[in-house]
C-alpha cells in the first residue's frame, strides 16, 4: 500500500496554525496589512542561484509558458511603489532542486516591508517576532556582527581583501575537501556555511549584516571602502531563518542587478529566464525609502519544536507530497 | 561512464574518486542566503575504509562506481588468497590480503561473509556482526569466578586476542561481536 500519512505529527499542525496566528496578530498590532500576489508569473527571479518551476498554460503555446515564484518580492515592490505602506505576506514559494534537511522545494515564506525603517531598525523588529515565535530563545544573548566581523571572529581573515589564494589556503587549513575550482565568492560562501555558522551561539540569534558588494542581490551599496551591500541574515544557532535588506531605490541599479544576474547565468550556462519588466517599471516610478525581509516560516518550527528534519514541521513532505 | 549528480547523492550511493571507489555515508545539502549551495558529504573509501568529509558544488558530476555486496561462504586460504563461494551458482572468487584486513581475524569455513565487489573484484570483506570461534589457548578457569569487570587474554584458533572472564577454559567455544572485537559469551558445544 502507498505510503499516505503526513510527514508530521498531529501536534505540529496545531503549532503551525498557532504560529500563523501569532505572526498575524503581530503585524495587526502595528498596522501592516496583509497582501496576496500572484504565485504564477509570467517572470522570473534572475538570481542565478536560485531556481525557478515552470509550466505551461492550457492553450500550450510556448508563450503562455509561467514561472512559480521563488519569493513575492518583485510584485510586493510594485505595490509599494503604487502606495501601499508596510505590507507582509505569508506565501508560499518554490524553488527548484533545494532538498534537503534543512530545505523543501516548497516552503512557507513571510516577507515584509516596512517604510522609512532602516535594515538595523528592521533587524529589531525581526528579534521580537522571532522572540515572540520562539519563546525559548534567549534574546539578552543576541549577537549583531557585520560580515566582517563575523569573519574576524571565527576565522581571522578579512572577506573583503582576502584573496582567492588566502581564502583558498583558509578552507584547506579548515581541512575542508573541495571537489572543484571555485571562485572566490565561492570560497567566501564555502567558509561561510562550513565554519563561521557553526561558530553561532546555540540558543541565540545571530544577525550577521554589511555583505561584500557582489552578494548585494536588491539591497542598497553603501559607497565604503571597500563598498558594502546593506543586507543581513539573521541565525538561530547555525541555522538561517531569513535574509532582509535596505531595499536598493535606484531604478538604473535595479536594473543593472537583473542585468548582470541574466549575463552570469549565460556565462555559466544556465538556463535565462524572462526579466519583470514590470518590476523595474515600477522601480522607475519610484521605490519608497524602505527595509525589507524573508524569513523561512518552516526553519522557525522547526527551531521552535526542536525538529532535526524540516519534513517532521511540512503536512507531506516533498517525496510524498 | 555512467555518472551522478550532486541532486542523486545520498547514503549508500558508491561513486569513484581519483580511481578509487567510495560510499557515500551522509549527504547535506547546504546554501546560504544568497549564494552558491553545496553538498555537504561523508564518503567512505571502499578499499581502505577510510572516512573523509568532501564538499560538492551543486549540480556537479561524479563517476558511479560499479560496486555490489554479495553474501559468500568462506571455504580455504593458499596462504595468498583467501577464496569465496556463492552457494547458489557455486562460482568462487579470490579475494587478496588487503581486502581482508582485520577480517582474518573473524575469518571461519563455511561462515558467509560480505564482500564488497569493484568491478567484479573483492575490494573488501565484511564478517557476520557475531562469530564463534574456539580458543587457542589462555590460562585454566577459576571455577566459580564471577567477580564483575575481571578478564584474561584469550587467543583464539584465527590469532585473535580477546578480553575474557576468567571462568573460561581453555578449549571454549566464544561467541564475539567482531565489530568491537569483544567476548559476547560461552557456547555449549
Amino acid at each position: 500500500m502507498s505510503e499516505w500519512k503526513p510527514s508530521c505529527t498531529q501536534d505540529v499542525l496545531h503549532d503551525r496554525a498557532r504560529m500563523n496566528y501569532t505572526i498575524r496578530a503581530f503585524f495587526s498590532q502595528r498596522q501592516v496589512l496583509e497582501v496576496e500576489t500572484p504565485a504564477l508569473s509570467q517572470t522570473a527571479n534572475t538570481d542565478p542561484y536560485i531556481e525557478s518551476f515552470h509550466c505551461k498554460g492550457i492553450d500550450d503555446t510556448g508563450k503562455a509558458q509561467r514561472y512559480l515564484h521563488t519569493s513575492p518580492e518583485y510584485p510586493m515592490k510594485r505595490l509599494l511603489a503604487a502606495g501601499c505602506g508596510d505590507i507582509y505576506q505569508l506565501a508560499k514559494v518554490w524553488r527548484a532542486n533545494e532538498v534537503g534537511r534543512q530545505h523543501n522545494p516548497e516552503f512557507t515564506l513571510l516577507e515584509w516591508y516596512r517604510l522609512d525603517f532602516t535594515y538595523h531598525q528592521l533587524m529589531q523588529e525581526v528579534e521580537t517576532l522571532l522572540c515572540d515565535l520562539m519563546p525559548e530563545v534567549k534574546r539578552r544573548e543576541t549577537q549583531k556582527l557585520s560580515y566582517q566581523q563575523a569573519f574576524m571572529n571565527r576565522l581571522g581573515i578579512n572577506p573583503h581583501i582576502a584573496t582567492r589564494e588566502v581564502l583558498y589556503a583558509c578552507v584547506q587549513s579548515e581541512n575542508i575537501h573541495i571537489s572543484t575550482d571555485l571562485d572566490r565568492s565561492a570560497l567566501l560562501d564555502i567558509l561561510m556555511t562550513h565554519c563561521v555558522e557553526a561558530s553561532f551561539p546555540k540558543q541565540a540569534l545571530s544577525f550577521i549584516y554589511d555583505y561584500p558588494a557582489n552578494q548585494s542581490a536588491l539591497a542598497y551599496v553603501r559607497e565604503d571602502n571597500p563598498p558594502v551591500a546593506e543586507r543581513f541574515e539573521v541565525y538561530l544557532g547555525s541555522l538561517e531563518l531569513g535574509n532582509g535588506y535596505q531595499e536598493l531605490q535606484n531604478v538604473d541599479k535595479n536594473t543593472a542587478v537583473l542585468h548582470t544576474e541574466q549575463a552570469y547565468r549565460k556565462k555559466q550556462g544556465i538556463a535565462s529566464v524572462p526579466q519583470d519588466k514590470k518590476f523595474l517599471a515600477a522601480m522607475q516610478d519610484g521605490l519608497p525609502f524602505c527595509s525589507g525581509v524573508a524569513l523561512g516560516i518552516d526553519r522557525i518550527l522547526m527551531a521552535a519544536l526542536h525538529k532535526k528534519s524540516i519534513r517532521e514541521v511540512l503536512s507531506f513532505a516533498w517525496d510524498i507530497a | 561512464m555512467a555518472t551522478y549528480n550532486t541532486n542523486m547523492f545520498r547514503s549508500g550511493l558508491k561513486i569513484i574518486i581519483d580511481g578509487d571507489p567510495f560510499n557515500i555515508v551522509e549527504n547535506e545539502f547546504v546554501k546560504p542566503g544568497k549564494g552558491q549551495a553545496f553538498n555537504r558529504t561523508k564518503i567512505k573509501n571502499l578499499k581502505t575504509g577510510r572516512v573523509i568529509d568532501k564538499t560538492w558544488k551543486s549540480g556537479e558530476s561524479v563517476e558511479a562506481a560499479d560496486v555490489i555486496d554479495v553474501a559468500m561462504e568462506y571455504l580455504y586460504t593458499d596462504g595468498e588468497f583467501w577464496y569465496f563461494m556463492d552457494s547458489s551458482t557455486y562460482e568462487q572468487l579470490p579475494a587478496g590480503e588487503t581486502a581482508l584486513a582485520d577480517c582474518l581475524y573473524w575469518l571461519k569455513e563455511q561462515e558467509s561473509y560480505q564482500l564488497i565487489l569493484w568491478n567484479g573484484t573483492p575490494i573488501s570483506v565484511i564478517p557476520p556482526n557475531f562469530v564463534e570461534l574456539q580458543i587457542a589457548q589462555c590460562d585454566p578457569g577459576i571455577r566459580g569466578d564471577t567477580a564483575q569487570g575481571a578478564t584474561k587474554p584469550a587467543t583464539m584458533t584465527t590469532g585473535a586476542t580477546i578480553k575474557v572472564p576468567l571462568f573460561i577454559e581453555a578449549n571454549d567455544t566464544l561467541r564475539i561481536d567482531t565489530r568491537t572485537g569483544e567476548y559476547v559469551s560461552r557456547v555449549k558445544t
